[in-house]
């Protein structure tokens, strides 16, 4: 029974879906549906932080980092020429477990570059790992420490991109192929395949929510919970929380590293500006708009503010706008718009410095 | 690389590393009293350098930096009174959220007053080509008051924490809050002070470098990253240790520009702080058994 419950907001959220389609295509509007992709690709950071925020307490204000590390991986991988290179045993071996693939651009040049999936699970892989570095030795400290270790990663992958001729420098990379996932379908932003990529996000973006909400009603969950309520009792428990607090970082890297893959897949492109801090602030800002702990209201946060956003409703103020929305939310209501959640937000943080 | 070009360089990394340090300091003010990192630091110094730019049209130059550092001061009051005072028993972590708001906020208000462009102080004596020469090496006449400035600054408020009774007071609260409170401390009133303090020498600090390093409305963020670098390095809260830091962080600077590409400069910090963080997270001149506890 309370399985079935967990899953009504899955079932609402599945029929949202299927009904904006259809009222937009009945509209003739089917073009706002590029942008609700896009906003569902930003979703995943946000439900993957919302992980991180909500349940184990902790913040990360790098996460456009772990999405850039995923997209400018497989823009890389994907567009970097290999032509020059194509008699190395190296390139011959991955060409023969089929891991690059040979195509010509608009001008008929002939481009030898890693396939999509290879490149998808490369970035997943590095994001993974620079989290898990990361982590390691962070989480081990209270406080604000992991907030500031990764705006600093962040930082550092900002400059990377930014001074790197590799990454396009302040051009970013462009020309990134699609990614065929099977049979016809593809992720791939131009208009033929508008409503199909529309599906593909949202499938991903509802197996994403599915697997966290499953997580947060396991046993990983509950310990990350009574991580929450009380970490000495926890600990009493038998609970590893650093262990607990780790596994949910990488897995929000992860998540945040596959919005930005796919999105750089859809786009075709990717540039510095999705690395800036002020973009891992406004996932911040996203989350807790959705209530710290509260997947739901989070991923419907994370959508409808994106796509305003990327449909310049805010214009100039963009930046303001999510500050102003990251101050009213912490000064009245910290426990989100949506509902009030179960658990006070960041309680283990409460304690003040003394001495 | 000869004499003349190490002391170029060293005069340059202790330059900004003085800047570094007031920066830090001013984190280490506020966090002394509330706990909170205050991510809009790095905004004061550019309000101030900005507003002293626009005043020095009309005023004189030392009045202009006086008033600007005023307005600076108050704007940090204000900070203080309208989001901070009314949370008094909110997390450390919402507060620290609300002053990354409240830095965006400052940082998109000087976008909409003063414009994207690159403004700059004049030079306070002499022309950005005089110059005095050193064992071979050209200073900026800049340089020296950027130096005196911050040896001023730093002694100031040395002797204001130790021997005022406004200073005590703010101690106090540092140590002890509800011991403070019972002794009579008005500690609220402390806190606000912390922040009015804090923005007031950040100002000062925005108002003197600006000559040299020039003042466009998005530049303390990553002043802020290099001020909580130093603050880090030299343990938070310690401020003396934080002028040691921010040396050492200038000097690295200085030289690594020396052999790296300037656009990797900004990484040399934030590699610096992750290995304080992972290695020595109460700072480099904290004894480890205090680092131990700390982590535990």
């Amino acid at each position: 029974m309370t399985t079935l419950r967990r899953h009504i907001p899955l079932a609402v959220g599945i029929l949202t879906i299927i009904t904006l389609h259809l009222s937009l295509s009945r509209a003739g509007a089917t073009y706002y549906m590029t942008q609700i992709t896009m906003s569902a690709y930003y979703a995943l950071v946000v439900i993957g932080l919302c992980l991180l925020m909500g349940y184990a307490g902790q913040v990360s204000l790098g996460h456009a980092g772990f999405f850039a590390v995923g997209g400018y991986i497989c823009a890389v991988l994907t567009t970097h020429n290999l032509v020059a290179y194509r008699g190395a045993p190296f390139i011959l071996w991955c060409r023969s477990l089929g891991l690059v693939f040979e195509r010509q651009d608009l001008y008929g040049v002939t481009i030898l570059s890693f396939a999509p999936w290879p490149a998808f699970v490369a970035s997943l892989t590095v994001a993974g790992l620079i989290a898990f570095l990361i982590g390691l030795p962070v989480l081990r400290l209270k406080g604000h420490y992991l907030a500031m270790a990764t705006m600093g990663f962040g930082l550092i992958i900002y400059r990377l991109v930014l001074g790197a001729r590799l990454f396009g420098q302040a051009d970013g990379i462009s020309n990134v192929p699609p990614f065929p996932l099977f049979g016809s379908l593809q992720v791939n932003g131009r208009p033929p395949f508008r409503v199909q990529n529309y599906y593909i996000a949202w499938t991903v973006v509802m197996a994403a929510m599915l697997l966290s909400v499953s997580l947060i009603h396991s046993r990983v969950g509950r310990a990350l919970r009574s991580i929450h309520e009380n970490e000495e009792a926890a600990h009493s428990l038998g609970i590893d929380a650093y262990r607990y607090k780790l596994a949910t970082f990488v897995l929000s890297a992860l998540f945040a590293a596959a919005g930005g893959a796919l999105l750089t897949h859809y786009n075709g492109s990717i540039g510095p500006s999705e690395v800036t801090v002020m973009k891992s602030i406004r996932y911040v800002a996203i989350v807790a708009v959705g209530g710290m702990a509260n997947l739901w209201g989070a991923l419907a946060m994370g959508v409808v503010l994106n796509f305003l956003s990327l449909r310049g409703v805010f214009g100039t103020y963009d930046d303001v706008v999510f500050g102003a929305i990251l101050i009213a939310m912490m000064v009245f209501a910290p426990e989100g718009l949506l509902r009030v959640p179960r658990l006070r937000a960041l309680p283990f943080l409460a304690r003040r410095r003394h001495g | 690389m000869d004499l003349a070009q190490i002391v170029q360089y060293c005069f340059s990394g202790i330059t900004v590393g003085s800047i570094y340090a007031i920066v830090a300091i001013g984190f280490n003010i506020i966090f002394n009293t509330t706990g909170i990192i205050n991510f809009a630091q790095g905004e004061f110094l550019i309000v101030g350098a900005m507003t002293s730019i626009s005043l020095c049209k009309v005023l004189p130059l030392p009045l202009a930096i006086l008033v600007a550092v005023l307005i600076t001061t108050l704007l940090g009051g204000l900070v203080e009174l309208v989001f901070i005072r009314r949370l008094r028993d909110a997390s450390v972590l919402r507060l620290i959220v609300i002053t990354i708001g409240v830095s965006i906020l400052i940082r998109e208000a000087m976008l909409h007053i003063w414009d994207e462009k690159v403004r700059s102080l004049p030079y306070f004596t002499g022309t950005s080509i005089s110059t005095v020469t050193l064992l071979g090496a050209h200073i900026s006449l800049q340089v020296l008051w950027v130096l005196g400035v911050s040896a001023v600054v730093v002694m100031a408020l040395t002797l204001f924490f130790r021997f005022t009774l406004m200073g005590r007071a703010m101690r106090s609260c540092a140590d002890d809050r509800m011991a403070a409170r019972l002794c009579g401390v008005n500690d609220r009133w402390m806190v606000t002070l912390s922040f009015m303090l804090s923005a007031g020498t950040g100002a000062l600090a925005g108002c003197v470098i600006s000559p040299i390093t020039q003042t466009q409305y998005d530049m303390g963020a990553p002043l802020a990253i290099k001020g909580f670098t130093v603050a880090i390095l030299g343990g938070l809260g310690n401020s003396m240790a934080a002028v040691a830091a921010g040396l050492l962080l200038g000097l690295l600077e200085a030289f690594m520009v020396s052999q790296l590409q300037v656009a990797y400069k900004e990484a040399v910090a934030i590699v610096v702080l992750l290995l304080v963080l992972v290695f020595r997270p109460s700072g480099l001149f904290a004894r480890s058994e205090v680092s131990a506890l700390r982590a535990s």
